[in-house]
């Protein structure tokens, strides 16, 4: 089991997400976070301050999946999120101890496969 | 009903002077709680933008208008526009505006806010796309082209004022010019690029009452100040602007009700709007029990359409043709059915005995909006060949407030760094623009 955090543009996360429902992932946390990550700042004005705005709005996806849905779950992000320009965001996969379903207390693999609706 | 009020003498009362000031000022109220309005009504990354078109159309069009634009709508000249006889102000001065106790000064003010309204109206059909600049060129244009042409229509002695068509406040060249100009404006702009295929909710309901009911304020003096005086009909428009309102909120009440189960809060906004657009031509015209019916009737056909319009590619994004088009155009006709001369003075309709009078506002109805249309279009065309409309795609996916006016309406100041005059401006504003 691994952990896919994907940091994206605010305006690409709905894109990710469709993306994400496309390729059956389900579980999934989104959080708004600012970020710099090397792209150009931008330069705002209020009255006669100028300031350089060092931090980017970002959407921070994160998804625990098992092994066979890391890669489905990349692609996922950056089909939904690139736009080919500097600041689309980064991926990164974490390796998990443990995943446990308050629920049931189910761990791991069973933990992060979606409860089937029947 | 300039021309066709009867004043004894040509002198200024003070009475009614000191009630057209504020009126004037309660009118150029409306633009920034249209701005508000409408500010809530986008995203929160497109608030300051959405807004600023407001006071883009206050910057352009004041200066516009005293220009050119009172003049061609309100000196003498031909049935479809006025001449250039008060062009730059020539003889707007004290004394008074002939068929008014008020001095022509204050007229041509009480006017220009009109004008003013009315152009930042039609932002509402390009919001969240269209760049400031272009923006600005078309308001500049607009005002003069399309507003005070259709103004001269109704108001400056144009031809369907002279044909008697009857229209109080501005059902003609405010609602129907605001309303049928914002369906071409949104079809030569096209539609926003998220437009159904995401959700694009209003992001501050409370900036949206907030501006509708301060709209509200500011429409007893547009429809109170449209007989330019303290009298008879500025009195009867200026209640039955309390009346309709309030009798369109209650339809939408139900309508909501009937659908949904719930009786929304932008629904309530939207009716004030409507109510309020629906009395702006009959306002001095019809008794105070048919104002209460006309705002009835007013929430029928502006309801449906704001149903229906999201369902189509037409991304009208603020609705400015169901809630002024639609209304004023209902506005419009209600007056051929129901003006009785007992209360105006000036005219009966169909219901006592002048079918005359529906003709009158039918031409309206089918001139006004086809000018607008077809003008608007035209001239949104002439300015794409010059200039892009739009902002490029990134720019809308980052926000019209930043690309266009590097401001944020909710900046928090995490992460920002002063650039200290001098050593840093430079360099920093080199990098903004790469």
């Amino acid at each position: 089991v691994k952990l896919v955090i994907g940091v994206v543009r605010p305006d690409k996360a709905n894109d990710v997400l469709e993306a994400l429902y496309r390729a059956d992932v389900r579980g999934l946390s989104l959080s708004r976070v600012q970020g710099h990550g090397g792209e150009l700042d931008r330069v705002e004005t209020y009255r006669g301050t100028t300031v350089q705005m060092g931090l980017a709005e970002k959407v921070r996806f994160e998804m625990a999946v098992s092994e066979p849905f890391v890669q489905p779950t990349i692609d996922a992000l950056r089909e939904g999120a690139q736009t080919g320009e500097v600041g689309d965001g980064k991926i990164f996969v974490v390796p998990l101890e443990q995943v446990v379903r308050i629920r049931s207390g189910e761990t791991d693999i069973g933990a992060v496969t979606p409860v089937q609706s029947s | 009903l300039t021309g066709a009020s009867l004043v004894a003498a040509a002198r200024v009362d003070t009475g009614d002077t000191a009630w057209m000031l504020i009126a004037t000022a309660l009118v150029l109220m409306m633009t920034p709680a249209l701005g508000l309005f409408y500010a809530g009504l986008v995203r929160s990354k497109n608030t300051l933008n959405t807004f600023m078109m407001s006071v883009g159309a206050i910057a352009v069009a004041t200066v516009s208008w005293a220009l050119v634009g009172y003049s061609l709508a309100f000196d003498e000249g031909n049935g479809f526009v006025g001449g250039f006889g008060h062009a730059f102000l020539q003889g707007v001065t004290f004394e008074p505006r002939p068929g008014t106790t008020i001095p022509h000064l204050l007229f041509f003010a009480f006017q220009a806010t009109f004008c003013i309204i009315t152009t930042a109206l039609v932002s509402g059909a390009v919001v969240e796309r269209m760049r400031f600049g272009a923006f600005l060129v078309f308001s500049a244009l607009w005002s003069v082209l399309v507003y005070a042409v259709l103004a001269h229509w109704a108001f400056g002695g144009g031809w369907l004022q002279a044909g008697g068509t009857l229209d109080f406040a501005g059902g003609i060249p405010v609602e129907m010019g605001s309303g049928f100009s914002a369906f071409a404006a949104a079809l030569v702009v096209r539609h926003r690029k998220d437009y159904g295929r995401q959700a694009l909710l209003p992001h501050n309901s409370m900036y949206v009452l907030l501006g509708a009911g301060l709209l509200w304020f500011g429409w007893f003096g547009f429809n109170g100040g449209s007989g330019f005086s303290t009298g008879k009909p500025s009195v009867l428009a200026f209640t039955n602007t309390l009346l309709t309102p309030a009798c369109t909120l209650l339809v939408w009440f139900i309508l909501d009700l009937s659908r949904d189960r719930h009786v929304t809060a932008i629904g309530a906004a939207t009716a004030i709007v409507v109510g309020c657009v629906g009395i702006t031509p009959a306002g001095g015209f019809i008794s105070p029990g048919w104002a209460m019916l006309l705002g009835a009737l007013a929430a029928l056909p502006s309801y449906a359409f704001i149903l229906w319009r999201p369902r189509t590619r037409l991304d009208e994004t603020l609705d400015v043709l169901a809630a002024h088009g639609l209304a004023g155009l209902t506005g419009i006709l209600f007056i051929g059915f129901f003006a009785e001369k007992s209360w105006n003075g000036v005219a009966d309709g169909l219901l006592y005995g002048n079918p005359a009078q529906l003709a009158d506002q039918a031409l309206a109805v089918l001139a006004a909006p086809a000018y607008a249309f077809v003008a608007t279009y035209l001239i949104l065309r002439l300015i794409g060949l010059i200039m892009p409309l739009r902002a490029t795609e990134r720019d809308e996916g980052l926000g019209m407030d930043v690309t266009q006016h590097g401001e944020e309406a909710y900046a928090s100041g995490e992460g920002a760094i002063l650039v200290v005059p001098e050593s840093g401006v430079e360099e920093a504003l080199t990098v903004a623009e790469r």
